[in-house]
């Protein structure tokens, strides 16, 4: 038992383990909710509570334990560096799920990553357009047509410049998501053409609360009568990016790619809100811009204050928008990667450590796991309310 | 530094993925889900409101059939009572016309019985008459010089049937 531990902790592959753990606590998790959802809906009407303020604390002090983590790992790298290749750097590795890569990761068998390649797609302004698999790098250990790989980042040998188009872990993630929804809400689109008019079935009625819930409780109230023609937008935002939160969650192929964590994939969401924002404006929008009606004047002129307030308002709504989401999923899942991982880092110290603090990690990560289940939803409601509330605002009535 | 840039590539492909799904949504999902949400609200609204109004015409009907019922109890009272009284009226009618009618009868009889009996005092008195003239023409005939006496008797004879 305590090799079985030692051989277990000193593995190169820890992400294989982290992923298992996390496999098995999600199931458990899940069979647990659902065989007592009224003690599982207790524990998150508790979690909601630690959701405002006091869970961003709590998500500082847990990034706080993880610098010290890495730092740690840093000296004791330093100290040793034969057994680096050893060692677990854990923010190496909270940073490798965290961030985008080339190739999708499935486990690493008897020092053999097993991967699926992705294809690189790379515009060089005097080269032209190289399309390739990830494959040809073989990890990192090649270069291929003046490109190589390092830390997961394509460069050029010669440091000229080039964009990179490829289709990378997040790209695919949002292809796998896009099948997904295509395939979910068409289904359940062609049974609301099939029963006409009778009480939904199977799909639907999995589907049908929450589109109610997106029309009846964020549109109608944020837009008013003319919720209609931003009902399409809103649903696909709000089914797009609780999806892939929920895919994100799980640690497996092919959930488990950080895509509504990742900075670009909510900054275009971000921009759609802004420019469908933007695009529906009326003229008191604008009025309220350049001439806030009910501020005394001298706030307008000669100093335009209050309109360059405005327009930094205009800009900082998405701007948030962006932020939020991204911010709240890559803490999420950093968090439970740190748990994770200070069973290893424990271990490294002592294998009886080790063991000890798995039993709390494995709680903790546990605990977190629903809360992220909570917030995969919550994020996304937050994210349709505000771009709802922003087109209701694009729409200034006269009568103030 | 890395997890706050924004990858080129990947805005690229998240716009353009994301347009598409957003494309394919729409025409093929939310509208024919929204429109058959839409459509079954209405129809059950409808029917909802149909039945509101169903209700209300059968209350209604059921008042109009209670309104019905009292008044023809009120009919049927009053054509009893009616009919009633008129059985009464004929009642007292006959009544009245029966004892006239007896009256009358009884009248009849009465001048039927006392002509009658005129008739018969009359004839008595005519056989009185011709008796006391037979008689006298006997007594005339046996005694027609006789006492005195003898006619006294005839007198009183002749006074007594007067008389009677």
């Amino acid at each position: 038992m305590h090799n079985a531990l030692s051989l277990y902790l000193n593995a190169k592959d820890f992400r294989l383990i982290i992923r298992v753990h996390l496999f098995f606590v999600s199931h458990l998790m899940s069979i647990f909710a659902l065989r007592k959802p009224d003690v599982t809906s207790r524990v998150v009407q508790t979690m909601a509570k630690f959701t405002g303020v006091q869970f961003q604390i709590i998500k500082c002090i847990l990034l706080i334990i993880l610098a010290f983590g890495l730092s740690f790992n840093a000296n004791s790298a330093n100290e040793d560096p034969e057994t680096k290749a050893e060692e677990l750097v854990v923010g190496d590795l909270i940073f490798e799920h965290v961030l985008d890569a080339h190739d999708w990761h499935i486990l690493t068998w008897n020092g053999h990553h097993i991967s699926i390649p992705l294809p690189v797609i790379l515009y060089h302004p005097e080269k032209g357009l190289d399309i390739f698999l990830s494959s040809e790098f073989h990890h990192g250990h090649t270069s291929y047509r003046g490109y190589k790989l390092v830390d997961g980042k394509i460069i050029s040998e010669d440091g000229s410049k080039y964009y990179d188009f490829s289709i990378t872990k997040t790209v695919f993630a949002i292809i796998i998501s896009i099948v997904l929804l295509c395939l979910i809400f068409i289904s359940a689109a062609r049974a609301y053409g099939k029963n006409k008019g009778q009480a939904p079935k199977g799909i639907q009625s999995v589907i049908e609360p929450l589109v109610i819930f997106v029309r009846d409780d964020i549109a109608k109230p944020s837009i008013g009568e003319d919720y209609v023609r931003y009902m399409p937008f809103l649903l696909t935002v709000f089914f797009f990016i609780w999806l892939n939160n929920m895919l994100g969650l799980i640690p497996i192929f092919p959930g488990g790619a950080n895509v509504t964590g990742n900075i670009a994939v909510t900054m275009v969401l971000a921009i759609f809100t802004f420019v469908i924002t933007t695009i529906n404006t009326n003229k008191g929008y604008w009025v309220h811009i350049f001439n806030t009606p009910g501020v005394p004047w001298w706030l307008k002129f000669p100093v335009p204050l209050m309109p360059i307030i405005e327009i930094f308002g205009v800009f900082s709504k998405p701007f948030v928008l962006m932020l939020r989401l991204f911010a709240n999923i890559t803490a999420g899942h950093m968090i439970i990667l740190v748990f994770v991982s200070m069973i290893f880092i424990f271990g490294s110290i002592n294998v009886w450590a080790g063991y000890g603090t798995s039993v709390v990690s494995m709680l903790f990560s546990a605990a977190l796991s629903l809360l992220e289940i909570l917030v995969a939803f919550l994020q996304a409601y937050v994210f349709t309310l505000l771009s709802a509330i922003y087109f209701g605002m694009a729409k200034v009535e006269d009568h103030h | 530094m890395e997890l706050v840039t924004p990858d080129i590539g990947l805005i690229f492909w998240m716009t353009v993925s994301f347009t598409i799904v957003l494309a394919i949504l729409k025409k093929f999902a939310w509208k024919p889900i929204l429109q058959g949400l839409k459509d079954r609200e209405d129809s059950i609204k409808e029917s909802l409101s149909s039945a509101e109004k169903a209700r209300e015409e059968m209350a209604k009907l059921k008042s109009d059939n209670e309104q019905l019922l009292a008044d023809a109890r009120l009919e049927r009272d009053k054509i009893i009572k009616e009919a009633l009284a008129t059985a009464s009226n004929i009642k007292e009618d006959a009544k009245t016309e029966a004892s006239k009618i007896s009256g009358k009868m009884i009248e009849d009889a009465r001048t039927a019985i006392s002509s009658e009996k005129q008739e018969a005092v009359a004839e008595i008195k005519r056989q009185v008459a011709s008796l006391s003239l037979e008689i006298a023409e006997k007594l005339l005939r046996k005694n027609l010089s006789d006492s005195k006496d003898q006619r006294a008797l005839v007198d009183q004879f002749i006074n007594e049937v007067k008389v009677n």
